[in-house]
């Protein structure tokens, strides 16, 4: 069983710049952050170091951080420039018992990520997922298609924070 | 001279009982044997984690009821355990004990469900109904808490609507000495059936790696022989305190991790539920089950993953907080969801007739797939 802190020394000593920081406050669960190109590498290493063997992973989610300029159009509709996109990872090992998060923060303009669905194969869906409803995209990624949202959606992310709901939907006039 | 032959592509659903809800199923065949499934999901979808961006935090409960519809209690048990972690209160003793027992109740109630309707697609008829006739038992003793039979909007962050009726603990006990018997009864009638056997053994095997790989959790998991429980592994309320086993697959009939397993875990399950209810109803405290509700809940800004065992696994909760009255994003990890992806994995080289009793078996309820 390992902390936060230790596994953190151990990534940090493996792939220097790629690890960005530890971030821990109370009632904050800590969180590792990590370069979204180097994320695969990082969650392979997790997950083969016998030390650490992180086996399962608990939860992937898209996040839209909502951090970037915020301007308010004609019409009252939110508009957000700038900021970021982030994927928080939940993992944890089943033999040694010890858990951890990660996060990987990627542009609003340019969302890519590294696909970690060849390590956990869970993440497949989760990834289609935060791909869906937050627009994230995940490289390498073999089918990253909508999955909850109809597949002929046109109408853009709907967890993004300055998503709009649609007026139409394939020319009709939606009723609400 | 040889025939020609090509794959043909098989729909399943979305309207069909056996999908347990509005699933699709485009499967791949070459003659009778599966080539791959794709399941195609969506048809429930309704947004619950932008809704809840746009409710305080007590008005995001009615909605997770709403997520695994034959489990609300489960649900709102997690929900109202991530938030109390965030505001960093601890609720009365007696509302643990409460909490214990509705969630242990509904566990068996989900259970019923799952078994009733998994023979039911099977093809045996007889034990759907005995299996519904039992959980009607336990829905009744839902409404005599809180009016409702299936959306409870019962427990709160901090505490529970309101107190147990005067009589619910007598029905209570009562209910466990009805449903041990019945238990026995169902084994007679559906899990040594020879017909149900030949279906289910050795049908669906899921090796313990690919489903941890996959996220398999809950009774799916311990099913291929893994003994793992959040309700022992990660403990949260007062697990800690009751006396339970946690049963594993054995390959009784057929292979460890085959539907059968999976099948059988639930009843051995239900079994292990009623021990805690029992402990629970003879220990249950006096208190107020109001007492700790806070007036405003305005969590401080941070966030929180926080896990309960649902009846049909590990239900996640992460929860982030900008110090607001309104959750800036909940995220919904749903063992439904993600059991649903390893079914390609469990039927291919299976026959289109283990279709069905595969993902039976694996128990999913769509408005938690689809969320």
């Amino acid at each position: 069983m390992k902390t936060p802190e230790e596994i953190f020394n151990i990534l940090k000593e493996k792939f220097g710049d790629a690890i960005i920081e530890l971030v821990s406050s109370q009632p904050v669960e800590s969180f590792i952050t990590v370069n979204p190109q180097e994320i695969d590498k990082v969650c392979r290493f997790l997950f083969d170091n016998d030390e650490l063997s992180f086996d399962s992973l608990m939860n992937l989610s898209g996040v839209d951080d909502a951090n970037g300029k915020k301007t308010t159009d004609q019409n009252g509709d939110n508009i957000i420039e700038g900021g970021t996109l982030s994927v928080y990872y939940h993992i944890e090992s089943t033999k040694h018992r010890h858990k951890l998060v990660l996060k990987a923060s990627a542009q609003r303009e340019n969302p890519e990520i590294k696909s970690v669905e060849s390590i956990w194969r869970h993440a497949d869906w989760h990834e289609r997922e935060a791909y869906d409803l937050v627009g994230i995209i995940f490289l390498n990624h073999p089918n990253l298609t909508r999955i909850l949202m109809p597949y002929d959606w046109e109408a853009g992310h709907p967890l993004r924070k300055d998503y709009k709901n649609p007026e139409f939907y394939h020319g009709m006039k939606v009723p609400y | 001279m040889a025939l020609k032959t090509e794959q043909m592509v098989l729909n399943m659903g979305p309207q069909h009982p056996s999908t347990h809800g509005v699933l699709r199923l485009e499967v791949e065949l070459e003659g009778e044997i599966i080539q791959s499934v794709h399941p195609h999901i969506g048809y429930l979808h309704r947004c619950f984690e932008k809704h809840a961006e746009a409710m305080t935090y007590p008005q995001v409960i009615p909605y997770v009821d709403r997520l695994d519809y034959l489990a609300s209690m489960n649900n709102e048990f997690g929900y109202v355990v991530a938030v109390e972690k965030l505001l960093g209160i601890q609720v009365p003793e007696r509302v643990e004990y409460i909490r214990v027992i509705m969630s242990e109740l509904q566990r068996i109630a989900s259970h019923l469900v799952a078994i009733g309707t998994y023979g039911l697609d099977i093809g045996a008829f007889t034990p759907f109904l005995y299996c519904f006739r039992d959980r009607e038992k336990i829905l009744s003793l839902f409404e005599m808490t809180c009016g409702a039979r299936l959306l409870y909007n019962y427990f709160w962050v901090g505490g529970l609507s309101h107190d147990l009726h005067p009589d619910f603990v007598r029905s209570a006990k009562d209910f466990v000495k009805y449903l041990r018997p019945n238990i026995k009864e169902l084994n007679d009638l559906l899990t040594n059936n020879r017909i149900f056997t030949d279906r289910t053994a050795n049908i669906g095997v899921l090796p313990l790696e690919t489903a941890i790989n996959y996220g398999i959790t809950g009774p799916n998991l311990r099913a291929s022989g893994f003994k793992w429980d959040l309700r022992k592994d990660d403990p949260y309320s007062i697990y800690n305190k009751f006396d339970f086993d946690i049963p594993t697959g054995q390959g009784t009939v057929g292979t460890v991790g085959d539907c059968w397993d999976r099948y059988y875990i639930r009843v051995l399950e239900m079994e292990q539920s009623l021990r805690i209810i029992e402990q629970a109803l003879d220990q249950l405290p006096e208190g107020d089950v109001t007492s700790a509700i806070p007036k405003r809940i305005k969590p401080p800004a941070g966030q929180i993953y926080s896990r309960v065992e649902n009846p049909k696994g590990e239900l996640g909760y992460f929860i982030i907080s900008d110090g607001s009255l309104n959750p800036f994003r909940v995220k919904v990890r749903g063992p439904s969801f993600v059991h649903l992806g390893v079914m390609n994995e469990l039927c291919k080289g299976h026959m289109v007739a283990d279709v069905i009793a595969i993902l039976g078996s694996i128990d999913i309820v769509l408005g938690e797939v689809d969320r």
